[in-house]
């Protein structure tokens, strides 16, 4: 896989579908993100990058909203 | 005997806002019981339901989207199943995001017990275009599924009766359906091999869950088994996939998950419309919007402050004029002008406690309308999206802001609606910092002292200022709890937006009705044994008031509260509070005023022997003549922070679990108070010495 593509997620603009590649997290925060969906290799559409707030995420049918924190350590590439 | 009754044990599952509430509300009706569960503060939620022949005692288990080791509610819901072993477990699933939901299930599935899958909300998923193919899926899945609409109580029988055919057949393989992929199976295979060989009793149909736990390298199993023999395999699987995957099996398992229900998903489910959350997305644009988003908060907050406090007022006052009424009625049957300590035991110890105890309900049961209201319609996690900014400078959650501005009108009910807050550090620091927003009662003692020390237009800016001393303390000391005694990980802030949604009015006053008798039940008592004591400090030991020639009974007030353990305790505390400027007289009225904030100007009144028609203006201005504007506001100041009062302590022990914390937040906010004011009463005395 090509790795120089990945962006950090809080750089993503609103309306942006992204496929996400990998978390930088221990292993609590990961294991929260799979149970709400987000997994390495899922896609999903950025609702609102409300900077300076939280994020809104679309994936799988509802809504889900990311600390700005946590936003900085997801990666992604749009798609 | 054909009609013997049955009785079975349920638990209910599911995510949060999949409408398990409602379920478990339904089918169990007002036969609710509510406790905490052992050691922890989340709640334990058991009912009763008759149907058909069977007795059914239901659990409504904490709301989670998974089932691991890493949070109180999730290990609570997990060991109730394994441990209590339920005939049946219904997993409430919202079949509007079914795909979601399916992840929780597909671990009730991993855990080998009897299951049913309720897929409610359909009338959501109906009107998405959703159309289901139950039959398909529920043989994929192999576990039986009711199609549920929970606030129309449609289906509930059919889940009943399900309940009950599978209470009879649990012999279901569920586990083995959910396939990992060939690499994992083999791991898991050489784990169940070394599993079976080891001390503890592991039953048949666990030992796959056990070694997929194992795998996922989750913290309570592996305590749990500990044998070099298993850790050398687990190591070798452990390092073996991550080789293959590049990735924690952890990862790769919950991947497999997600596989395993787009693929049952695929083949059960048509989607027929593609209109989704338009309506939620359109308020949502108004409703969070970076400008309006918070000045919207900020009036819905007015909006519940309002109704809370003002349109509490009246039932209040009614309490009032009733325990008034009943004091009076009471009163009367001692013969006129004989004072008798028993007397004064029942009127101003007994019923003054109780009284002092319901004067809250009011308040609480419209907080939690309230909270219901924004809960039930989803506006509380947008609330919490709006006010995050602004709450993780601080180290806490958005939603903490509704318990801080409660905090403004009365410490209690605050402290009750941090139960909104999920996570366990967060609501600690939230309830420990409360009573340093400036409740309603402590307006008494300001309204009392600034008019009496500072002239007409600095009185304003003296109030602003009170008030911001009390929240920038607060802030203060909530960064420094979350980096010593409540440090932790800057909780992780990932929250469903829920689509918006009509709450119903049958959940508003289950909410109600329940956080109120919670309270007059745990806080009340422990209220009322306190309220006592104090009565009794504050009369015992009694000087001879009769023989002494005190003729009016003003007078002889004052003359029992100097003799009595208060007063005494007064004059003994005085050498210690000196330096902060403090009388033995203000001492006393503050010991009398642990009982409640209000009490301070009351008891400040007999000090002064003031008679009850006395204009407050007479106690100002002899407030005036004995204390400097410095020590006005040292008084103030020490009132602000110190010692919350009896009903802010027991709410805080019931919201804890803990006395350990209600007794660290009444030493620390104590000693804080002591020692600020003690800096401000010297620095400005020698200030105003410099200046002179
Ligand atoms: N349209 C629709 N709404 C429902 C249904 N079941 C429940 N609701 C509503 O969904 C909202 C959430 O329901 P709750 O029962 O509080 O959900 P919960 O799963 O207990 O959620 P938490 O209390 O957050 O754990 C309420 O406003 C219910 O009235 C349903 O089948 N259809």
């Amino acid at each position: 896989m090509v790795i120089k593509e990945q962006i950090s997620l809080k750089n993503i603009t609103d309306n942006t579908t992204v496929r996400l590649l990998k978390i930088d997290a221990g292993a609590a925060l990961k294991s929260r993100l799979s149970a709400m969906g987000l997994l390495p290799g899922t896609q999903f559409k950025v609702i609102n990058n409300g900077h300076p707030g939280p994020f809104v995420i679309s994936l799988k049918g509802s809504r889900i909203m990311l600390g700005r924190g946590m936003a900085a350590k997801i990666f992604v590439r749009p798609i | 005997m054909a009609n013997e009754t049955k009785k079975i044990t349920v638990a209910l599952t599911g995510n949060p806002n999949s409408g398990k509430t409602t379920i478990f509300n339904s089918l169990t009706g007002m036969s609710r019981h509510v406790a905490n569960w052992p050691g922890v503060t989340v709640e334990k939620i058991q009912g009763r339901c008759n149907y058909k022949n069977y007795q059914m005692d239901i659990v409504d288990l904490p709301g989670t989207y998974s089932l691991t080791a890493y949070s109180d509610e999730e290990l609570i819901a997990r060991n109730f199943i394994l441990t209590e072993k339920p005939d049946v477990v219904v997993d409430i699933i919202d079949s509007a995001n079914v795909e979601r939901n399916l992840y929780l299930a597909v671990q009730l599935m991993e855990l080998n017990v009897p299951l049913v899958f309720a897929f409610n909300m359909s009338d959501e998923a109906a009107r998405k275009g959703l159309i289901f193919d139950i039959e398909t899926f529920s043989t994929l899945l192999g576990v039986k599924i009711v199609q549920t609409i929970g606030n129309k109580r449609k289906g509930l029988d059919s889940l009943l009766d399900e309940i009950i055919a599978v209470s009879q057949d649990k012999q279901q393989d569920y586990a083995a359906r959910v396939k990992y992929g060939s690499e994992i199976e083999d791991e898991l295979e050489k784990l169940r091999a070394v599993l079976a060989v080891q001390p503890q009793a592991i039953a048949a149909d666990k030992s796959r869950w056990l070694a997929v736990k194992l795998l996922e390298q989750d913290g309570d199993i592996l305590n749990q088994f500990s044998s070099p023999e298993l850790n050398d395999t687990l190591q070798a699987s452990i390092k073996h996939l991550r080789g293959i995957f590049g990735e924690e099996p952890e990862t790769i398992i919950a991947d497999r998950r997600y596989g395993f229900i787009s693929g049952a998903c695929q083949e059960t489910i048509k989607n027929t419309v593609e209109i989704r959350h338009n309506r939620s997305d359109m308020i949502d644009a108004v409703l969070t919007h970076r400008m309006f988003g918070l000045p919207i908060f900020i009036a819905m907050m007015y909006i519940v402050f309002d109704l809370t406090f003002r349109i509490g007022k009246y039932p209040m006052a009614g309490l009032e004029y009733f325990f008034g009424i009943l004091g009076r009625f009471i009163g009367g049957f001692w013969p006129h002008g004989q004072e008798s300590l028993f007397k004064s035991l029942i009127l101003d110890g007994i019923i003054g406690g109780v009284g002092g105890v319901m004067i809250f309900l009011p308040n609480i049961l419209l907080l939690f309308m309230a909270i219901a209201i924004l809960d039930g319609t989803g506006y509380m996690a947008r609330a919490a999206f709006v006010t995050d900014r602004i709450m993780h400078k601080i180290g806490l959650h958005g939603k903490s802001f509704i318990p801080m501005l409660i905090g403004f009108g009365c410490t209690v009910p605050a402290i009750m609606a941090c139960r909104i807050l999920e996570n366990r550090r967060n609501r600690i620091t939230t309830i420990l910092v409360l009573p340093l927003f400036s409740c309603g009662a402590r307006m008494t003692i300001y309204a009392l002292f600034i008019p009496a020390f500072f002239p007409l237009q600095w009185r304003g800016a003296m109030m602003l200022a009170i008030y911001f001393i009390g929240i920038i303390i607060a802030v203060i000391a909530a960064k420094i709890l979350r980096i010593t005694v409540l440090k932790g990980e800057a909780t992780p802030f990932v929250m469903e937006l829920p689509p918006y949604r009509m709450p119903t009015f049958k959940a508003i006053v289950i909410h109600m009705w329940e956080r109120g008798w919670m309270y007059l039940k745990k806080a009340g008592t422990v209220i009322l044994v306190i309220s006592v004591i104090l009565w009794f400090a504050g009369n015992f030991p009694r000087p001879d008031v009769n023989a002494s020639n005190l003729a009016d009974s003003v007078a002889a007030r004052q003359h029992i509260l100097e003799y009595s353990i208060t007063g005494r305790l007064g004059k003994v505390l005085e050498p210690a509070f000196r330096p902060l400027g403090f009388d033995s007289r203000v001492i006393t009225a503050m010991i009398g005023a642990l009982a409640a904030k209000e009490v301070f100007v009351a008891q400040m009144g007999i000090t002064y022997a003031m008679s009850e028609h006395d204009d407050v203006s007479v106690l100002r201005s002899k407030l005036r003549q004995d204390y400097t504007p410095l020590q006005g506001f040292c008084i103030m100041l020490f009132c602000l922070i110190s010692a919350p009062c009896v009903a802010t302590i027991a709410a805080t022990r019931t919201e804890t679990g803990k006395w350990g914390w209600a007794i660290f937040q009444w030493v620390s906010l104590t000693t804080a108070a002591y020692v600020i004011t003690l800096a401000v009463y010297q620095l400005g005395t020698l200030l105003s010495g410099a200046i002179n």
